[in-house]
């Protein structure tokens, strides 16, 4: 198995570069070890999940990542960068975007200022000009206004723009979210359980709306999730961990009949 | 040019000239008294302190109790620089003009260069900036001040004595903010890290520690002029209903403009929600330190208008129950609405200090302070939101951009849209409804 990806992935996968590299990655909680010499490797273009039982330290993985408390030990290479010690907007705008487990929307703005908000990093105007309104300030403000509703219509939420985030149905919530998200056009997008409280319905959306803009947005995918039947039709391969450690990697099929998965997680109705 | 203006801002422009007019004829007619005239004044400073907390805390989330420190501060320089120019010493606008003007230079040199530094700890970096700003004010003061002192008596000498005042008087108000605004940025990179209830609580401690400085103004700090808790007297009385209402308007427009752009998008994201601002890319303490500075620039302002109207300070006016004014103000008009904070901060005074203490019987003026507890206690209970909510005037009111496909035609495929029964305006939110 090389580092932080199981075998018998397609060549043609394994021949895009490298995205990101997690490397040996341990953070301690006080005492409490919450993740463990954790390694993961991901090429341009994947679509990989991240699965274990509660507390297995999935989403503590993925505060690592985008630098919300700096890891106790290991290191994590984004395209070459390291991004250990950086500050999170920093590690945003090289180009990593997440979403959370419970959906956090700006909820009394608007849909369209949602939206915006990603853009500050680059709106292109100081702060004079802000003050002042001058005329680089109105060129640059209906600039990124357009740009954000014609993003908004691809997810098709343009007709809802003037809407505050929090008036939204929750399904609604979650791919304004995921839209913000991408705005700012990342190269890799991390989904932290995307289809937490959603119908079927909904997730079946959801599945269709990943593979959407991993092809259109031509991104590296990494998601944590519960459910199964998302994981398992979503991702290209799955790590599983458990205890803050990986149990094991693999395509989707032998992790679901993997037995050391099955006992830790899965539980018998999966067999 | 002409075309490019909405109704709003015509409105709002043709509303302000009139109240400008309309005010000034009745103080010109005597029609308002001295009074009344302190009242209207009072309430424009203390709007424009609210104002400037509404910012801060309506908009972008941070309780602050702070808010008087700087108004003091503010009023305390704008005054000496005055009176100091009146005592036949220019030293006081060469400290803030240049004095000023050094710091910033270094400020944009020390943030240059720590931007290049990851992982610097607020501590050091608070450091950093102390260091340089007491360098600059002491550069300042051993070089540029006897240097520079004859040059601006000799530049303002040219003047007609009358405009030297306005010069000088203009510069004094700049300055009282500037300083209160370096005051504010010293404090907010420590301080803005916590989060906002350690915030508050920090910021109280400020406004305790200005007004004991203001108690030692001739003793432990070397400004005997200011004469410490007896009261700084002979502040020349220059406040005049133009300067008022054109610091009102400039603040009003200022927090508007920058709350209508990107920077005021990234502020109020920050109240909404913190972390997940960081993770759409925003610098947020940066917007947290930039909202407050702003915030206090209003404050200093304020504070020289008043001091320049009073033409008298007392350090317990500037004592930390004082500091829950506009905190009241703001709460009361309504968090995140500039328009709230426009009518309760003028209404404050007006009930507080104009029409209670007139028709209340007389030895009954104390009841105010009962008065106006329970009043806030009946707001909280019957309109927590404040009276205006986030109501804002048309003006005030950031333009809602029309729908994209009413702006341009169809411009044909726009690329595979989403799969998306989900989009159609009553998608079934069974689930939401329960999460919700």
């Amino acid at each position: 198995m090389t580092q932080g990806r199981p075998d018998g992935l397609p060549a043609e996968v394994e021949a895009q570069p490298v995205v990101l590299e997690v490397d040996d990655l341990t953070h301690f909680f006080g005492n409490l070890r919450a993740v463990h010499a954790f390694d993961l490797t991901l090429h341009h273009g994947e679509l990989a999940g991240l699965i274990g039982p509660n507390g297995a330290g999935k989403t503590t993985v993925f505060n690592l990542i985008t630098g919300v408390y700096p890891p106790s030990e290991g290191s994590i290479r984004f395209r070459g960068v390291e991004l250990v010690g950086m500050p999170s907007h920093e590690i945003i705008q090289m180009g990593i975007a997440r979403t959370f487990q419970n959906i956090r929307l700006f909820s009394n703005l608007t849909v369209l200022d949602n939206v915006r908000v990603a853009y500050h990093p680059h709106a292109g105007y100081n702060l004079v000009d802000s003050v002042l309104h001058t005329s680089r300030y109105r060129a640059k403000e209906a600039e990124m206004t357009e740009r954000a509703q014609e993003f908004l219509a691809i997810f098709g939420l343009e007709s809802r723009q003037n809407e505050e985030a929090g008036s939204l149905p929750y399904g609604l919530q979650r791919r304004l979210e995921i839209a913000r998200a991408l705005a700012a056009r990342p190269k890799l997008l991390i989904l932290d359980e995307p289809a937490a409280g959603m119908n079927p319905q909904e997730i079946d959306e959801l599945m269709e709306l990943i593979h959407f803009i991993r092809d259109r947005f031509n991104l590296t995918v990494l998601l944590v999730e519960h459910r199964m039947r998302l994981v398992m039709n979503v991702c290209e391969w799955i790590t599983v961990m458990d205890f803050g450690e990986v149990l094991t990697r693999g395509l989707p099929g032998e992790v679901r009949t993997n037995s050391q998965v099955v006992e830790a997680y899965l539980g018998r109705q999966a067999v | 040019m002409l075309a490019r203006l909405r109704k709003p801002t015509v409105s709002f422009a043709v509303g302000g000239v009139l109240v400008f007019v309309v005010v000034q004829l009745l103080l010109s007619l005597g029609v308002l008294n001295n009074f009344w005239r302190g009242i209207i004044f009072w309430g424009a400073a203390l709007t424009m302190v609210s104002l400037g907390l509404n910012l801060i805390y309506g908009f972008n989330g941070q309780f602050s109790l702070g808010q008087y420190g700087f108004y003091a501060i503010g009023a305390y320089t704008a005054a000496d620089v005055t009176w100091r120019w009146t005592h036949a010493d220019a030293s006081g606008i060469v400290l803030v003009v240049f004095g000023v003007l050094l710091a910033l230079l270094l400020y944009a040199g020390v943030g240059r260069i720590l931007r290049g530094f990851y992982r610097v700890t607020v501590m050091s970096k608070f450091t950093f900036y102390v260091i340089v700003t007491i360098l600059a004010f002491w550069i300042t003061v051993q070089f540029l001040v006897p240097a520079l002192a004859p040059v601006v008596t000799g530049v303002l000498g040219v003047l007609p004595a009358a405009m030297s005042q306005q010069v000088v008087f203009f510069i004094a108000l700049v300055g009282g903010a500037a300083l209160a605004g370096i005051a504010s940025f010293l404090f907010g990179i420590p301080v803005l890290e916590l989060g906002s209830d350690y915030f508050g609580i920090a910021t109280l401690g400020f406004t305790i520690i200005v007004k004991v400085l203001l108690d030692n103004t001739d003793t432990i700090l070397p400004f005997a002029e200011m004469k410490g808790a007896r009261g700084m007297i002979g502040i020349p009385h220059w406040t005049t209903w133009p300067w008022i209402f054109a610091s009102l308007m400039l603040v009003i427009l200022v927090m508007r403009n920058l709350l209508h752009s990107s920077t005021g998008r990234a502020m109020v994201s920050v109240r909404e929600d913190e972390r997940a601002a960081e993770l759409v890319g925003i610098d947020v303490t940066q917007a947290k330190i930039l909202a407050f500075v702003v915030g206090s620039l209003f404050a200093g302002l304020a504070g020289g208008i008043r001091a320049h109207d009073l033409a008298f300070l007392h350090p317990q006016s500037f004592a930390y129950i004082q500091s829950f004014n506009p905190l009241i103000i703001v709460v009361l008009g309504g968090l995140g609405s500039m328009t709230g904070t426009l009518i309760t901060g003028f209404l404050w005074i007006l009930m507080l200090e104009g029409v209670l203490r007139l028709y209340l019987p007389q030895g009954f003026e104390t009841w105010r302070f009962v008065v106006y507890p329970l009043v806030l206690l009946l707001m909280m209970l019957l309109r927590p939101e404040g009276l205006m909510g986030r109501y804002e005037m048309p003006f005030l009111r950031q333009k809602l951009p029309a729908l994209l496909n009413k702006v341009r035609k169809e411009s044909g495929d726009r690329g595979a849209a989403v799969p998306s029964e989900g989009t159609s305006a009553d998608a079934p939110t069974s689930v939401g409804e329960v999460t919700a």
